[in-house]
């Protein structure tokens, strides 16, 4: 029925359990994947996703079950020998040597080579090259750590074609990447996939796994839920499938979070910018943010955000300008000043500025109610677990169990377990970059919904997002940055709609060039 | 919940302290039916004496040092002058001894301890400056203590190696309290003093949040500057208290050769305890049972009549072979290679059924 079930599976997976401590990642999953098909991975965060593809690539071992790639049975103990036999992949984390040049991370293990010696010229011509493929116009010397996450990620896959690869496999390689460059990538993606080569694809974007799949294998708790041809699934189907609940109680949660408030901006402002700036990173801007508002700020990956939002937290100094809390000048210098007094801030890099990964799960919840307390008063662990219970459950983190390190939890789950040690510090002011980044749309909505479920109980908050559906769903008012200037305000009603945000974002701003 | 009796058996094999612990016993196991005798314990005016109260004397001096060291390697650093410390803690006092008129008063012998005890205190809030202050990378900053610090001493001692006679100070190295020798005694009150100060509050566990991901630590809130700075001040004060009952007995300040390479011994004794040296989560407990494995291999080693000059050896070969016991990586293999054989023989289950 399928166009490529005429032809055998180069990758074909059956029975894999893979168990973790006190966690069965994966549960008798079987898995096929054809030459020159798009095959998206589906699934919650927690789902199995990157387990499964870590099981293909030799990072974790199987407790049972059986990987055949091109009619071999395999069993890889490390990436390296995955490489070897053609399975190439970009994982959701850029995995890639900051201090070390451009070319050399692309070419890393495949430097051409003049007798014993690495022929420096050589490399970086091909890596010029491997790149201009992907329309990439980076200088292959430039040191990689200097670069924007985005390109950082385009240097991956480049890397990623170096190898003549057979499979290749996408974990998430468009969470940081813009419109535009996901076109780019999209179209050598399907250039690959011409030329027979087999592509595995996670994302949790729905509209680009349709627009590039064309079949998908949905996972749910580590267990199979099936494999479908893209065309032959509806989107909401999809999702009803990944998340196990019904269509309509889907549709009613999407009802349930949307919003425009209309909120009177009487009385002082919790917190209040006035000119507040720092050099370099974002000018002098004002901000107003009232109990119970939710304030979007929208703009491009490197506008100025986030460095906004981290001047308010304190995790930079700003260089001008002065903050008021409740209409009192605040000095707040560093992020513990923030946190006594109920600011809190969840940073859009999770892996490094977020999770301490060999902490448990509870201590990662607690650490921010123990910083504000201080050193010496111990939180009671009896008032910890309270807290702790308390917000896993109704953050529905996965899997329950607070004395697992935070490491071993999914990218998604993390992130809930950031919001739950946000949330117990009773915050008046949270400041959330990015809290839906990569994670799935079931647990979305709930992120969504406590939102403004917390500004119903007056909280203030600050909603930063790529995502303008997003924005526009939860924020009375929306603030637009573009080019380091934080400017203008946008009053949130059914009228607005993403592609006005889109517009007032793609406007050339008047002052600065 | 019971867990079964093989489960009970694979949380203990796992246990940090499970194979530092089977070092040990295994070397005084080696040791007592090699010399008969070497186990047993005697009572002596009050006092125990035998072969591993021996031990625990000896080991009280790495055992100081290294719990302050734990501290430090948590935050993901490393503090290389502690040996210096130690001689110029133990030079001060008994530069003050020698000046006092009074020496033998236990008075003057308090003062004594708590200057040099105070001056070590000092050179640790130095190091923690340079680390957290200045941002000087802690391999690069301590050693400007280590190279500097007998230096220092040598100026303290004006060169000679100064003995003074004072019977309260010497009871601090010699003496016994409650049939156990002095030192044994600070080391067990240093040991719960450090356990209270880092368990009981919540230092420890930004210590541990500072060398996992400082930054992140950083933003929730934690003030890992003075957090930092204190790890440091408190390896120093230890490093001071470490000179001084290991200069007791003889009560001789050689600014040259008290404390050399001790430094190397506390993060040996850290290591073989369980804690990484990368940084992040450490054991006071497991460091404990390291600086008794310390010094229980240069026991040993005297017991089997092993030629001196190859002692270092057989240091190396005790903690590779610990060290190989704890690697993540091999505790992984093992347990994955269970894993396999529990499926395998679930997958065989059936088929003896129908046969």
């Amino acid at each position: 029925m399928s166009h490529a079930a005429q032809r055998d599976p180069v990758v074909a997976m059956t029975g894999i359990t893979i168990e973790f401590p006190g966690v069965k990642a994966l549960d008798d999953v079987d898995f096929r994947l054809f030459p020159g098909e798009v095959h998206a991975l589906m699934g919650e965060n927690g789902a199995g996703k990157s387990t499964l593809i870590k099981a293909l690539t030799g990072v974790y071992a199987t407790n049972a079950g059986r990987i055949v790639v091109d009619g071999v049975e395999r069993s890889f103990s490390g990436t390296d020998e995955a490489q070897d036999a053609g399975i190439s992949t970009v994982y959701q984390e850029v995995n890639l040597v900051g201090n070390l040049s451009v070319a050399e991370n692309v070419m890393l293990g495949h430097e051409p080579r003049v007798g014993p010696f690495i022929s420096w010229r050589a490399m970086r011509a091909q890596a010029r090259e491997y790149l201009a493929r992907l329309h990439v116009d980076v200088d292959p010397g430039a040191e990689l750590s200097s670069l924007s996450v985005a390109v950082q990620q385009l240097c991956a896959i480049a890397r990623a074609t170096v190898v003549d690869a057979k499979v290749l496999i996408l974990d998430e390689p468009t969470s940081s990447l813009q419109k535009k460059e996901v076109d780019e990538l999209f179209a050598v993606v399907r250039e690959l996939k011409e030329r027979g080569v087999a592509i595995l694809f996670v994302s949790h974007f729905l509209d680009q796994v349709y627009e590039i799949s064309d079949r998908m294998t949905v996972l749910r708790n580590g267990k199979l839920v099936g494999e479908y041809l893209a065309a032959d699934l509806p989107r909401l189907e999809l999702v009803s499938k990944m998340i196990g609940r019904a269509e309509d109680e889907l549709g009613s949660i999407e009802a349930r979070a949307h919003r425009v408030a209309k909120r009177s901006d009487d009385g002082v402002p919790r917190l209040e910018a006035l000119g507040l700036g720092k050099h370099g990173r974002i000018e002098p801007f004002d901000l107003e943010l009232y109990p119970g508002q939710i304030v979007g700020l929208v703009g491009l990956l490197g506008s100025g955000r986030t460095e906004a939002a981290r001047l308010l937290f304190g995790a930079d100094r700003a260089d001008s300008g002065q903050l008021r809390l409740d209409g009192e000048p605040a000095r707040i210098t560093d992020p513990n000043v923030a946190l006594r007094r109920n600011v809190a801030f969840s940073s859009e890099d999770r892996k490094r500025e977020g999770i301490i990964g060999d902490l448990t799960v509870r201590e990662n919840i607690a650490m921010a109610v123990q910083t504000v307390r201080g050193v010496w008063r111990r939180v009671p662990r009896k008032e910890i677990d309270e807290i702790v219970e308390r917000y896993m459950t109704a953050l529905n983190v996965y899997p329950n169990n607070p004395n697992m390190l935070m490491k071993n939890l999914s990218g998604g789950n993390q992130q809930k377990v950031l919001l739950a040690r946000w949330l117990a510090t009773a915050p008046e002011v949270l400041i959330l970059d990015e809290p839906t980044r990569g994670i799935d749309i079931g647990a979305k909505a709930d992120v969504q919904r406590l939102v403004i479920e917390l500004a119903d109980q007056g909280m203030s908050v600050l909603f930063i997002s790529s995502e303008f559906e997003e924005v526009l769903r939860v924020s009375e008012r929306v603030r637009i940055v573009r080019d380091r200037v934080l400017g203008d305000e946008i009053v949130n009603g059914p009228e607005v709609t993403p592609d006005d945000l889109v517009a007032r974002i793609a406007q050339t701003p008047g002052a600065v060039a | 919940m019971s867990a079964a009796p093989a489960d009970v058996m694979r949380r203990i094999v796992r246990h940090q302290l499970f194979w530092p612990v089977v070092a040990l016993v295994a070397l005084l196991l080696a040791a007592g039916v090699r010399s008969p005798g070497f186990l047993d314990v005697t009572v002596q005016d009050g006092h125990l004496f035998g072969q591993i109260i021996d031990i625990m004397r000896a080991s009280a001096t790495p055992l100081l040092l290294a719990l302050g060291m734990a501290l430090v390697i948590a935050t993901g650093g490393i503090d290389l002058s502690v040996g210096a410390v130690m001689a110029i803690s133990l030079a001060v006092s008994l530069e003050f001894l020698d000046a006092s008129t009074s020496a033998e008063q236990p008075g003057t012998a308090v003062l004594a301890v708590v200057l040099g005890v105070v001056v070590a205190l000092v050179l640790g809030l130095f190091n923690g400056f340079l680390v957290s202050v200045l941002g000087i990378q802690p391999f690069i900053a301590t050693m400007i203590l280590m190279v500097a610090g007998r230096g220092i001493a040598m100026l303290i001692t004006k060169g000679q190696i100064t003995t003074v006679t004072s019977a309260p100070f010497k009871h601090i190295g010699s003496g016994f309290f409650l049939g156990l020798p002095m030192p044994v005694i600070v080391a067990a009150v240093a040991f719960v003093a450090v356990v209270v100060v880092v368990r009981r509050t919540a230092l420890g566990m930004f210590l541990e949040s500072i060398g996992i991901n400082r930054e992140a630590a950083r933003l929730t809130g934690v003030q890992s500057r003075n957090v930092t700075w204190l790890a440091y001040a408190i390896a120093g004060l230890l490093a001071g208290v470490a000179g001084i009952v290991y200069g007791a007995p003889t009560m001789a300040a050689d600014a040259n050769n008290i404390g050399l390479m001790k430094e190397m011994d506390a993060i040996m004794c850290v290591v073989l305890g369980g804690t990484s040296l990368a940084g992040g989560r450490f054991y006071l407990g497991g460091t404990v049972v390291g600086a008794l494995i310390l010094t229980t291999i240069e026991r040993v080693v005297i017991i089997f009549h092993i030629p001196s000059q190859i002692t270092p050896l057989f240091k190396a070969v005790v903690i590779i072979a610990v060290c190989i016991a704890q690697s993540p990586v091999l505790l992984e293999k093992l347990n994955l290679a269970r894993l396999r054989r529990a499926s395998e023989r679930r997958a065989q289950a059936p088929k003896e059924v129908t046969a």
